[in-house]
């Protein structure tokens, strides 16, 4: 037995396997489907045996034009089809390569646009018309009007298995029970607490829920905000997932995206910060780094924002996976 | 790896005859244990078993200096795998790596990048701690005369050369600052073995395998070198994070000297991307060194910043100082925020002001670096102490106002503070996200 063969710790258990999407066979119309999880051990240590399924990268799309504060590298890079979420999902796909796209519905919010329930459930369907990959639809984060908006949604995308985001401790009744009825996978909320990620996860099978169509989603600290603490949040759940914890073996989603590029380092300009680097590139280095720590944690889904990003993190997940 | 008393135990004579101050050989095991009594009580102890517990008491990974001065770096000394089991001690020396081959013009050039990669984010200074020299031209002058260029940076430094003479050249005018060899091979390892004891300076050996590597520094520690790294050579990205968390936890758990030093990894890929990529990964899995070839403030920042985040102890909060800080080019008249000491609550806060444009002050309460809703949830923030910094004379001999924005989730405390204070209370978003909007649209109307 070789050194790395006695050093390698030995795992009781794995982590689920979540499938998000569902093509013609299963009912839907999604020209594939992905699936997530499934980890025997901590990531990416080939001779303990290769995980089953790599990190998937999606995209986030907005169900409106995204506001005018975000830094221009990133507005630029995207260019005109930010205009139409139908566009800008397909323009992910086809041009970007996101496996998948995250819809958010950030325009339902009433201090955004205060679209209504109708109004999302279109965007919704238009985006499944556009393209094909499997879908993460994500609420405006009010409880009200998620409860109002996220069910219409998910009756409009019934049989087509998508993920959406997201329930909480105090907030899971309404769309767990949509879900249910249209086959659709969920988004479960802790905000950096095991206990609570557990909670959530009891909660919402006790409503008959299958554990295996649970994502956690423990919230994402971008690089120099926060990171350590999802960092580690990650880890722990997946060492207790590993040894045997059954309600946390569920695979993680990170929002990193939208939280890298709201960190000072991504949106400075030269002039603010002249011995910081190129202002251009600046923001997409914040995002990879921020995505290759959390891989290292123990991350299923990684939504991300920046093309060039999400072309260099999947060109990174290959090379761990080779 | 720590041992317990009763493997103490076996190791002593167990005469009980109380030479040493205790009843029973049993009882002065556990006082060992517990790191509250010495070997040397002993008078009968034999020579191998004060050998396993000197050894059983030095750390899992050796700790190693590089470089001499006020800026030497120490790595290593590490004692778990993840850092929520404990904390991470040493941050990894992350370094740049300079060439020997590049023309008089490109060499200052390069050293001068080098020296801009010192940051100060989040209230803190961070930078490049090492940086490597690269024997490219195999011409040991060319070597010793760059090791010479590069030494006015002041940072510790890593010669990087495949050959003994090229090293002894460059020791020539360095090894006072201690530099760190990289790297000695099977071939190789006699003749750098002897450089490093003769300079006392620490060296890393290279082998591609972990049995390889085990060899290297049994034999370079017998022929006298005191500190050692290892490095994995040609192995991919995964075969090297395998590596490296196997030789982790060989050390920290199984105890195995051989493989009990830190770790330094290169990362010269040309696609700047996979670059980062791969020093990253190893910044934070179990790297003590890690160098690259990329020496951009927008590469070097990101990695900076990961050290940094992991590197922090998990145990302790990390916490800003409580004062009034202004944000932008205050005016008497600029808005007054308050929030809490916990350093990343504040710089959260701190970035949405910044983000809105519009010159603030926030003040900081100190709250034993908790958040807001834990701060008032554990009675570490209340209206009293707020209203004693309010009316204090480092808030009014700077604001002319008296309206202040609460945070949106202690709304609850706005009758009190009021009372407390007498200032008007503006009741603020309960995210930091809002902030922004809040300072434009809400503040100018109130």
């Amino acid at each position: 037995m070789s050194m790395i063969d006695d050093g390698r710790e030995q795992w009781a258990a794995s982590v689920n396997e979540v499938t998000i999407g569902a093509t013609s066979e299963d009912g839907g119309t999604r020209g594939s489907a992905v699936t997530i999880g499934g980890a025997k051990a901590l990531p990416f240590i080939p001779s303990e045996g290769q995980a089953p399924r790599k990190p998937v990268v999606a995209m986030e799309v907005f169900d409106c034009e995204p506001p005018a504060d975000w830094p221009a590298p990133l507005l630029e890079a995207l260019g005109d089809v930010v205009k139409s979420p139908a566009e800008w999902a397909k323009a992910c796909v086809e041009q970007f390569g996101a496996e998948m796209i995250c819809l958010t519905l950030v325009g339902t919010h009433p201090d955004s646009e205060n679209r209504s329930a109708d109004e999302a459930a279109a965007t919704v369907k238009a985006v499944l018309e556009a393209v094909d990959v499997p879908l993460v639809i994500w609420g405006c984060d009010n409880d009200e009007k998620d409860n109002e908006v996220l069910p219409k949604c998910s009756q409009a995308a019934a049989g087509e298995k998508c993920l959406f985001g997201t329930v909480k401790e105090d907030n899971y009744k309404t769309l767990v029970a949509s879900c249910l009825a249209d086959g659709h996978a969920i988004v479960g909320l802790s905000p950096i607490d095991i206990n609570i990620a557990k909670q959530v996860n009891i909660l919402v099978s006790e409503m008959g829920f299958p554990l295996d169509r649970i994502v956690m989603y423990q919230t994402t600290g971008a690089l120099g905000y926060g990171i350590e603490y999802t960092y580690s949040i990650q880890e722990r759940g997946r060492v207790a997932a590993l040894s045997g914890d059954k309600m946390m073996a569920l695979p993680v989603i990170c929002m990193v995206g939208q939280e890298a590029w709201r960190a000072k380092e991504s949106k400075a300009t030269n002039e603010e910060q002249p011995g910081w680097g190129d202002e251009k590139t600046r923001g997409v280095f914040w995002e990879i780094t921020t995505a290759t720590a959390l891989l290292q944690a123990g991350s299923d889904i990684l939504v991300m924002r920046h093309p060039e990003a999400v072309k260099a993190l999947r060109d990174h997940i290959d090379t761990l996976t080779a | 790896m720590a041992l317990k008393a009763l493997d103490i135990f076996k190791l002593l004579p167990k005469t009980n005859c109380k030479e040493c101050g205790c009843p029973t050989c049993l009882a002065f095991a556990m006082k060992l244990a517990q790191k509250q009594a010495s070997l040397d009580d002993c008078p009968t102890a034999s020579d191998d078993a004060k050998a396993q517990l000197e050894g059983a008491a030095a750390p899992p990974i050796q700790l190693v200096t590089i470089g001499a001065g006020p800026k030497k770096v120490q790595v290593g000394n590490e004692t778990v795998m993840f850092r929520h089991d404990e904390t991470f001690h040493h941050p990894p020396g992350i370094g740049t790596i300079i060439p020997d081959n590049l023309d008089d013009a490109a060499l200052t050039e390069r050293v001068a990048a080098a020296g801009k990669l010192q940051f100060h984010r989040v209230g803190t200074d961070i930078g490049i701690t090492v940086v490597g020299v690269e024997n490219v031209s195999g011409d040991s002058a060319t070597f010793a005369a760059t090791v010479e260029r590069v030494k006015t940076l002041g940072l510790p430094m890593v010669l990087m050369a495949q050959g003994a003479d090229q090293v002894a050249a460059a020791l020539g005018v360095c090894a006072d600052e201690r530099p760190l060899i990289h790297a000695a091979t099977a071939d190789t390892c006699d003749a750098f073995a002897a450089l490093a004891a003769e300079k006392t300076c620490p060296l890393v050996v290279s082998a591609d395998t972990l049995e390889g590597l085990a060899e290297l520094t049994e034999k370079a520690k017998a022929a006298g070198v005191e500190e050692l790294m290892m490095t994995l050579t040609g192995a991919s990205t995964p075969g090297e994070l395998d590596a490296l968390t196997s030789a982790r936890q060989l050390a920290t758990r199984k105890g195995m000297r051989s493989l009990g030093y830190p770790c330094l990894v290169t990362s010269t890929d040309e696609d700047v991307y996979r670059n980062v990529g791969k020093a990253s990964t190893f910044v934070a899995k179990y790297a003590g060194v890690v160098l690259t070839s990329l020496y951009q403030p927008e590469h070097i920042l990101p990695l900076l910043t990961v050290s940094q985040n992991i590197y922090t102890d998990p145990r302790k909060p990390i916490q800003v100082e409580p004062k009034l800080y202004e944000v932008g080019a205050v005016t008497p008249e600029s808005p007054l925020l308050f929030t809490t000491n916990f350093s990343l609550t504040y710089y959260t806060v701190e970035g949405e002001v910044e983000a809105s444009r519009v010159p603030a002050y926030i003040g900081v309460i100190d709250t034993e670096g908790t958040s807001v809703l834990t701060a008032f949830a554990a009675d570490k923030l209340t209206s009293g102490e707020v209203a004693e910094f309010l009316n204090s004379e480092t808030v009014t001999s700077k604001v002319s106002h008296k309206k202040v924005i609460i945070p949106g989730y202690v709304s609850v405390m706005s009758g009190a503070i009021k009372e407390d204070s007498g200032w008007e209370v503006l009741v603020g978003p309960r995210e930091a996200s809002g902030i922004s909007k809040y300072l434009k649209t809400v503040w100018p109307a109130a």
